[in-house]
């Protein structure tokens, strides 16, 4: 008879090796989905995880791992504040699409003027979009004790119809010939993200995700906040006592959360996609989720887990072109991913013992 | 604009069925949740039972089969959520998302050679005399099965729960598990058999939506439909009649902008698909200056070592 015993501490050893046990378990589940789907199993993981970095195009998609990986890494790290501290954030979709919007507009409503400080502004604009679409489950957290989970999903699905009524309204291109979307700013060079080093895929986003990792760093490590949020996720009775203000820490979690995706938003819609599109969110939002918890809600976890996650998105995208396999199986692949690291999350919190039999 | 393309008996009565969907997930979750699990996957739940009931519809050409399909896959997949939460001992609130996330892509990829088909109908029940009531007739008397069965359901669990031991145990495990615990209640195994009960449930309300109210296939189709079922029982405070009253609400609110939307108002669509959503978010602040009736051991993790 297996018996859990729960650990004084959560072990250090376990917190860093079952990220890795999940990963490998995961390969494992999903060989055996490939191979259910037909596919060679050991072709498929190679195609996932071996060829985008060593492949015979690596060269190509090596700066894709940045590109798919700056963002997923910025919003992760926002939101693996506010999860440390019980605050779920989980639209952080919503504030992407809301950063990218007001980004973008700021940027188009200087068109055609060309000056060094749009670019500047835009961000400006795209972290505010954020801030602000996440400061409404805050503030109704606050006031009125409103559940933030389900505030903030509602607000994806409000968001996504703004940005179809944007796409198709306001911010459609003039000169579009009547198709929805915005103008390309790939072709507005003062609203360009375009990449600091050509060919590295390392673009104003990712450069910014990398200070993001510092900054949460240096908070959650060397600053009273930063023990004031490990404080009330562990022991929310002993914070209250020792006069962490939840307000406060609410208001400071969300808010950065949301400034933080809406960044992602505003960096993707300035470089990678280019333009406002009703099918400009890919889900970054959501996968930056299993991101967070794959990285152990650590900046360094987090920083090596978005590039993961990136290569299975950039391998998913090969695997579908070389040997067929759906989209769809790459999306279950991630799924899995956070399942197993859940359950293998346990060996970091009990201790599993073999007993013959109940003791008295 | 038209407004008078707008028929009240008509709109009544597909305000029922835009309920039902809904409805059935709600009631779910307020049973699992009595019982002191949070389980967030009911969007997950919901497509994986649309897509199970959609294929099994097309294949065997009986919707009734294929509700079945629905609630079997749905309880399958929330087997997952209790494996983590009940026996793993994972956080609730990760595991629900993560279920979420993994029934979004199981249905996709299960969906994949449905696109684009259409399934056998399911038959709307004539019932003699009250079927044939002017404006009645209409709007209540003349549903498929299904929108029965929701509202039977809501009853039982209503039932059930006031009424029997069953429901007596189950409130109890959710309000203090290690008082139930102490008491010889098997929390574990109460809680498997309320979540997979939810699961079900959020099964058939999923494949409502691909079978009656869509109905086809598209990937994603609920749309947020599983969290507005989440928000609907906090909206009820965990009461089962007010979870029907919750569900007719915010039913009434999508039949409502998408007849506003054919009638041809001069709102931009976007602008009225996001009502149901902002009403949600309405509702729960009104309704969350009350959180006293929430379950005592709502999200906890119970380890019997104590």
């Amino acid at each position: 008879m297996l018996k859990l015993e729960k650990r004084p501490q959560p072990s250090r050893v376990f917190a860093w090796l079952t990220p890795i046990f999940a990963v490998i378990a995961t390969m494992i589940a999903g060989g055996l989905l490939f191979a259910a789907l037909g596919k060679n199993p050991v072709e498929a993981i190679r195609t996932i995880f071996w060829d985008p970095l060593f492949g015979e195009f690596a060269f190509y998609y090596r700066p894709q791992l940045l590109v798919k990986g700056g963002p997923l890494i910025l919003i992760a790290i926002g939101l693996s504040l506010g999860f440390r501290a019980g605050i779920w954030n989980i639209g952080a979709e919503g504030q992407y699409i809301v950063g990218a919007i007001c980004g973008a507009a700021v940027g188009l409503a200087f068109y055609p003027l060309e000056a060094w400080y749009i670019f500047p502004l835009m961000i400006l604009g795209g972290a505010l979009g954020g801030l602000l679409w996440a400061m409404i489950p805050a503030l109704l957290k606050v006031k009125f004790g409103t559940n933030e989970i389900l505030v903030s999903l509602m607000l994806v699905y409000v968001a996504e119809n703004l940005l179809a009524a944007m796409a198709l309204g306001p911010l459609k291109n003039p000169e579009g010939h009547g198709f929805p979307g915005s103008r390309n700013l790939k072709d507005y060079p003062s609203a360009f993200n375009d990449e600091i080093i050509t060919g590295t895929g390392m673009h104003w986003g990712v450069l910014t995700a990398f200070l993001a990792v510092i900054f949460a760093y240096i908070l959650l490590n060397r600053h009273l906040l930063g023990f004031s949020i490990r404080l009330t996720g562990e022991a929310p009775r002993a914070a209250r006592f020792s006069g962490v203000n939840p307000t406060r820490l609410i208001l400071f979690c969300l808010g950065m959360s949301g400034l933080m995706a809406g960044l992602a938003g505003l960096f993707e819609v300035s470089g990678p996609s280019g333009q406002v599109s009703i099918d400009f969110n890919v889900g970054y939002g959501f996968t930056a989720i299993i991101v967070a918890f794959l990285g152990r809600l650590h900046p360094v976890g987090i920083l090596l887990a978005g590039l993961l996650m990136a290569l299975t998105y950039i391998g998913g995208e090969l695997a579908q072109g070389n040997l067929g396999l759906p989209s769809a199986a790459i999306q279950l692949f991630q799924g899995m991913l956070l399942f197993f690291l859940l359950a293998v999350d346990l060996l970091t919190n009990y201790r599993v013992r073999f007993a013959k039999s109940e003791a008295a | 604009m038209d407004f008078s393309s707008i028929s009240p008996a008509l709109l009544l009565a597909s305000l029922m069925v835009a309920a039902t969907p809904i409805l059935l997930a709600g009631i779910g979750e307020l049973v699992v949740e009595r019982a002191g699990v949070l389980n967030l996957g009911v969007e997950g739940m919901m497509i994986t039972g649309a897509i199970c009931g959609f294929a099994i519809t097309i294949n065997t050409g009986s919707p009734t089969l294929g509700f079945v399909a629905a609630a079997a896959g749905g309880a399958l997949l929330s087997l997952l959520f209790a494996l983590l939460t009940q026996f793993a001992l994972a956080n609730q609130v990760a595991s629900g998302l993560a279920l979420t996330l993994f029934g979004l892509g199981l249905s996709s990829l299960l969906g994949q050679d449905y696109v684009g088909l259409k399934p056998a109908q399911t038959p709307d029940l004539h019932i003699p005399l009250l079927s044939d009531l002017p404006f009645l007739g209409t709007v209540l008397f003349s549903h498929d099965f299904m929108v029965y069965f929701g509202l039977a359901l809501v009853a039982a669990v209503w039932a059930v729960l006031k009424y029997s031991r069953a429901g007596l145990i189950l409130r109890a495990v959710g309000e203090n598990h290690d008082a139930a615990h102490a008491l010889g209640y098997k929390v574990v195994r109460i809680r498997v058999l309320a979540i997979m009960f939810g699961g079900a449930c959020a099964g058939l309300g999923g494949a409502y939506i691909s079978l009656i109210r869509v109905p086809q296939w598209t990937e994603g189709m609920t749309a947020g439909a599983g969290w507005i079922a989440l928000a609907l029982v906090v909206f009820a405070s965990w009461k089962p009649w007010r979870v029907l009253l919750g569900a007719y609400l915010f039913g009434g609110v999508t039949v409502l902008q998408l007849n506003l939307q054919a009638a041809g108002l001069a709102i931009p669509v976007e602008y009225l698909s996001m009502s149901p959503y902002l009403i949600t978010i309405l509702v729960l602040v009104i309704m969350s200056a009350d959180r006293s009736r929430a379950p005592g051991s709502l999200g906890r993790i119970f380890h019997a070592s104590g």
